[in-house]
């Protein structure tokens, strides 16, 4: 039988080691697996790469996480926002190292990871600072930058409702980068509201299939809150 | 003789006279926002939002947002009747794939070759933060450009080469500014739609770069 319901979050995230590159769901405040990062930092392992489409915001996520000291690679596509000081602190003092990656390919070279690509040309970024000491060549008469997969230890992802397979369904626009991240890691951890029975997902509309999903941790459904 | 500039919302309504019916459209975050408020009642333009949204609405009343409802400032918004929610990449797919007829973007500078400055400005210190500016750039039918046409020190945006960092190497098509309508076309930039009382010598005079007069018939 399968079951991919964890305890707990703590549980679920019990052996991600140090030194490991983790994909972190979200956009703004939208789809931030907010419980999964304060597992996170509880549990204590250090010296992480972050892989988010933000840099942290406010004193929650991973914006507490990089307080805690424990990122020393963030890569994202947009670090600068009026309340990413714990970032913007860490970066000025050298504290943490930023790779900063064109959000459409931040995204795909996650993509490519979960599809087993070895690599890909895209004509963004072409000729800008981004792509400097990237191989580049001339496809069709316009230039491509050649991008490498980026690939998980483990993936935090937040979802509505999942099921004991692991088949997923998100809420809205907080669905943004999970699909993509849960194919992307070798261990998928996806926080949901409400674990229902195999079969209460509509199949023709589940968006993650469990396949790729490691472990899904129910969390109680806390108040919305802005961004 | 003397003119007024047009505000940040006079450009916006320009903007958003020009864009057909049935557009797929990409309004970029800061000043190109403002043409969600002008967009003709009588046409079906469809906004997108690039963490994951087709068919966006305006903002929702107070009280009623829905803080998984937000377009790329993250800001709260709302979605149409027949509108759809998808993932990061098919979002991206639309932008980098060409599916956008057309995308509303600031800028610092533009280049007389359509080259597109603006997501850094380059200074010491600065984080750097990109988003899906170049993924836009390159990726949609049509870039548009609103800006002010003059720096706050009374610089041309639009310059022989662009000196802040680049965004995408001759993208841009069109230039909306507060003082006229530029087009990029292959005889070179061709300024239209000057405002009321600015001769085009006076335009050519702030510009730095050679413009040419549209043929005002056609225009």
């Amino acid at each position: 039988m399968i079951d991919k319901i964890a305890a707990s979050a703590e549980a679920a995230l019990a052996d991600v080691k140090d030194g490991a590159t983790i994909l972190v769901g979200g956009f703004g405040g939208s789809g931030v697996p907010e419980e999964l990062i304060d597992a996170l930092i509880a549990q204590g392992a250090r010296d992480l790469t972050i892989v988010n489409n933000n840099a942290g915001n406010g004193e929650v996520g991973i914006a507490a996480l990089l307080k805690a000291g424990r990122v020393r690679k963030i890569v994202c596509s947009y670090p600068r926002q009026v309340d990413s000081h714990h970032f913007q602190a860490l970066y000025r003092a050298r504290k943490v190292e930023l790779e900063l990656v064109p959000q459409g390919t931040l995204s795909e070279r996650m993509r490519a990871a979960g599809a087993g690509i070895g690599a890909f040309y895209t004509p963004t970024g072409y000729g800008t600072d981004l792509a400097k000491g990237k191989e580049t060549r001339m496809i069709g008469r316009r230039g491509h930058v050649l991008e490498y997969p980026i690939r998980g230890d483990v993936a935090l992802v937040k979802a509505e409702r999942g099921d004991r397979w692991g088949n997923l369904v998100y809420r809205k626009s907080a669905r943004n980068f999970g699909p993509t991240m849960a194919m992307a890691a070798a261990c998928t951890i996806a926080q949901v509201y409400d674990v229902v029975p195999l079969g209460a997902l509509d199949p023709e509309s589940i968006v993650t299939p469990g396949i790729f999903v490691t472990r899904v941790v129910k969390v109680p459904r806390a108040q919305r809150k802005a961004a | 003789m003397s003119y007024a500039k047009l505000s940040r919302d006079q450009i916006a309504q320009r903007i958003a006279r020009d864009i057909p019916d049935g557009a797929y459209v990409n309004l970029g975050i800061g000043m190109p926002t403002l043409v969600a408020n002008h967009l003709p009642k009588d046409r079906e333009i469809i906004l997108h939002s690039e963490n994951g949204i087709l068919g966006m609405g305006p903002a929702p009343a107070k009280g009623a947002e829905d803080w998984d409802v937000i377009n790329a400032g993250k800001e709260p918004v709302t979605l149409l009747t027949g509108g759809a929610y998808f993932h990061h990449t098919d979002s991206f797919a639309m932008m980098r794939g060409g599916r956008l007829d057309i995308a509303v973007l600031g800028a610092f500078q533009v280049s007389v070759s359509g080259d597109l400055a603006n997501w850094h400005t380059g200074e010491k210190g600065a984080i750097p933060a990109v988003g899906g500016a170049m993924d836009l750039a390159v990726g949609a039918k049509n870039v548009w450009v609103m800006m002010e046409h003059l720096t706050k020190t009374g610089e041309s945006k639009i310059v022989p080469k662009c000196t802040y960092p680049l965004t995408g190497l001759g993208v841009v098509k069109r230039i909306y500014t507060d003082l006229a309508v530029i087009d990029l076309t292959p005889r070179g930039l061709v300024a239209r739609d000057l405002v009321s009382g600015l001769a085009f010598d006076e335009l050519q005079r702030l510009s730095g770069v050679t413009l040419l007069p549209a043929d005002k018939k056609a225009a």
